[in-house]
């Protein structure tokens, strides 16, 4: 027998400053990563017996073909785009909140509480203007809950947020059928008037505006300023944080106020702008869509604009999908999940280098 | 006597919603012990729900309504939701142990793609069958057959909780015991918990890091899959119905950090929290309104957690790996 060949076939190797990749290969890498996912995304419309390529064309012709699928398209988009923006800060620092759901639904309860309340005495912008500080007063409230007591306790953030989500639906739903119920046995609480809600620029409530500044405002807090800088150091490593000086209970509690503020936002923006009212639905599965737009755009806000409208495209285009060719619109689900898979999985081959067995090592051990 | 007997039916109907608590639960805590947070635990046990109703649902129109045999039937169930959950842990095991992904990020990225193919899987079926996708009535009661003998459920107070059961109650049990003894007793249980605590040490000691992980999420996630079907085929009378499911993957995920990484203790404090979910519908609390008595279990779970991070005793902790991906040369 011969003797046992002892260099692995392949090796790992971690890349480090002198030998990184070339920004040009790593973003080849994640585009080709996003392309492989949209391959094995047709597995599951094979599965349902059709042409993927025939179901992709009718996902972006649904999306995009008419200026009222863009609209639709769009308000899509928009609170993905905020609450991508909102949450962030938040992965940045390893801090897990995905109770972004609940914050957006505690900022849409107390706008709504200000609509109800005052709607009848107080003019147009004003009344706007208190609906948007009461929904980020929700927000925030919602958000720095859970953050105190992981930064006082270490309390887990994941979960913690997530229940805070349950206990905001079922808020909504108990002021849905009791309390704000408009007609008695409907459920629903009745429109808003037209004061409290937003006004359309270009057909669409003006909502896209707001989302873009929040754009511009998050990449400049997250890279130009010293906030931003705290949260980077924290999320590579909370012990170099300390040793630096910084307070990180406090930056903890500090960003999810900010989370949760933008979040309250998007609520405001929700109720006020694209459904005239507030029901239990109202963030429905933003939240979770969001974590996938803010981790596929590694974080970057502009790329989040690109990401949030792809996985919009995606999920008004799947819903045409379903009533044409009768393939299941979980079908973006399925695509959204395979796109993180990919994209997480690529990083690997940008951070590390794989060493094949040379020719030579074999020879010198036969 | 009359609110006894009203905390004892609720427990004894407790045990149906704790039971598939009790597989997740279970799952996720060998998943854990090897220092893998897999936080897919929803989207698993969604495919675990329908793929284990899916499974007897093509034997029994293959073979013929009446020619079913229920055994077989159970048996399929089990090994198909085992077979999907443990697909996804050895996904979760490539994307983090071997790619070296976030398990945080991987975990959620299961949750979305388990609940979409979940989804998706029981609406083509629903479209193939055209109708509800369910079971002929003699095999829903084959896998909701209470097998205790009657003297049993007859001993007042703790026989209608104990012995007035499903199958699938005492399989949990016995699940939890063996993992208990795998643990605590056995060797490879020891090395388990030593990737688990520390990789580092369990490497020098010539431990086979990535099989451990591996194999632990695997049996992990299958084990939680098996939770989601016996959801389906218990609770929701076998049935598809893809929003009831929500969110019992989320509590599982919570009883782990409950009953501190310790498989007997996932026994009564899933009950306990199946008791939890359904109290509303069985202790009516006059004035008090439904929608505010039905977010009681998030609140409880909230409260658990705080107290247990508080309070926070040594041997109560998780392993000290948890979450964080090991690699050789990063020490």
């Amino acid at each position: 027998m011969k003797e046992k060949n002892k260099t692995p076939l392949i090796r790992l190797a971690k890349r480090v400053k002198t030998d990184m990749m070339s920004p040009r290969k790593v973003w080849a890498i994640r585009i080709g990563s996003i392309v492989f996912a949209f391959i094995l995304g047709m597995i599951p419309i094979i599965m349902a017996g059709q042409n993927p390529f025939q179901s992709y064309g009718i996902i972006i012709s649904g999306a995009l073909s008419k200026p009222g699928y863009i609209r639709q398209t769009v308000k899509r988009a928009i609170p993905l785009l905020g609450v991508a923006l909102a949450i962030a800060p938040c992965f940045k620092m390893k801090f897990w909140n995905i109770g972004a759901e609940g914050q957006i639904t505690m900022g849409a309860i107390f706008a709504s509480a200000i609509a109800i309340w005052f709607q009848n005495s107080l003019p147009a912008f004003p009344l706007l203007m208190l609906m948007m500080l009461a929904g980020i007063l929700g927000g925030a409230i919602w958000a720095f809950i859970p953050g105190f007591f992981k930064a006082k306790y270490n309390t887990n953030e994941t979960l913690f947020t997530l229940m805070m989500n349950y206990i905001a639906i079922g808020i909504v739903r108990w002021l849905q059928g009791g309390p704000w119920e408009g007609r008695p046995g409907t459920q629903i609480i009745p429109m808003f008037s037209d004061k409290a809600r937003l006004p359309n620029v270009f057909g669409i409530y003006c909502g896209w505006i707001i989302v873009l500044v929040l754009v511009v405002v998050v990449h400049i807090y997250m890279n130009y300023t010293k906030h931003g800088y705290e949260v980077a150091v924290i999320g590579d490593s909370e012990n170099t944080a300390r040793y630096a000086g910084m307070n990180v209970g406090w930056i903890m509690m500090r960003t999810m106020l900010l989370s949760g503020s933008i979040c309250g936002i998007v609520g405001w923006m929700l109720v006020s702008g694209a459904n005239g009212t507030l029901n239990a639905d109202v963030a429905g599965g933003v939240g979770f869509t969001a974590i996938t737009v803010a981790w596929l755009s590694q974080l970057n806000s502009f790329a989040m604009i690109i990401i949030a409208s792809m996985l919009a495209i995606i999920g008004k285009g799947s819903a045409t999908l379903q009533t044409k060719l009768g393939v299941p619109a979980s079908v973006a689900d399925i695509v959204s999940g395979i796109l993180l898979f990919c994209m997480l999985g690529c990083e690997f081959f940008i951070n590390y280098k794989l060493i094949f067995r040379k020719k030579s090592d074999k020879e010198v051990h036969a | 006597m009359n609110i006894l007997n009203s905390f004892v039916l609720l427990f004894a109907a407790a045990g149906a919603y704790g039971t598939a608590l009790m597989f997740g639960t279970m799952g996720e805590i060998l998943t854990e012990k090897s220092g893998n947070l897999n936080l897919g635990v929803e989207g698993i046990m969604y495919m675990g729900g329908i793929f284990g109703l899916i499974a007897p649902n093509l034997y029994e129109s293959a073979v013929g309504e009446g020619n079913a045999n229920p055994f077989v039937a159970i048996l399929l169930a089990i090994i198909a939701a085992f077979a999907v959950g443990a697909l996804a842990g050895a996904l979760f095991s490539f994307i983090t142990v071997t790619l070296r992904a976030n398990q945080n990020v991987t975990g959620l990225a299961m949750t979305t793609f388990g609940t979409g193919v979940a989804k998706f899987a029981g609406e083509l079926r629903r479209l193939k069958v055209g109708g509800y996708v369910t079971l002929s009535n003699r095999l829903k009661f084959a896998f909701d057959k209470h097998i205790m003998p009657d003297f049993l459920k007859k001993i007042p107070v703790i026989g209608k909780i104990l012995f007035d059961q499903s199958e699938f109650f005492y399989l949990a049990i016995i699940v939890a015991i063996l993992l208990h003894l795998f643990l605590t007793k056995t060797k490879t249980g020891l090395y388990l918990r030593a990737v688990g605590e520390s990789p580092v040490t369990a490497d020098a000691a010539g431990i086979d890091i990535t099989k451990y992980k591996y194999l632990a999420t695997i049996v992990g996630g299958g084990i939680s899959a098996i939770g989601g079907m016996v959801y389906t085929m218990t609770t929701a009378g076998c049935v598809w119905i893809e929003a009831s499911l929500a969110g019992t993957g989320w509590l599982a995920v919570a009883l782990v950090i409950f009953c501190t990484w310790r498989p007997l203790k996932s026994t009564w404090s899933s009950v306990l929290f199946g008791a939890l979910m359904i109290m509303y519908l069985r202790i009516i609390i006059k004035g008090f309104p439904i929608e505010l008595y039905k977010i009681l279990p998030y609140v409880v779970t909230i409260i658990v957690l705080v107290i247990t991070s508080m309070r926070n005793i040594r041997d109560k902790q998780p392993p000290a790996s948890l979450g964080v991906n090991y690699f050789r040369e990063d020490r």
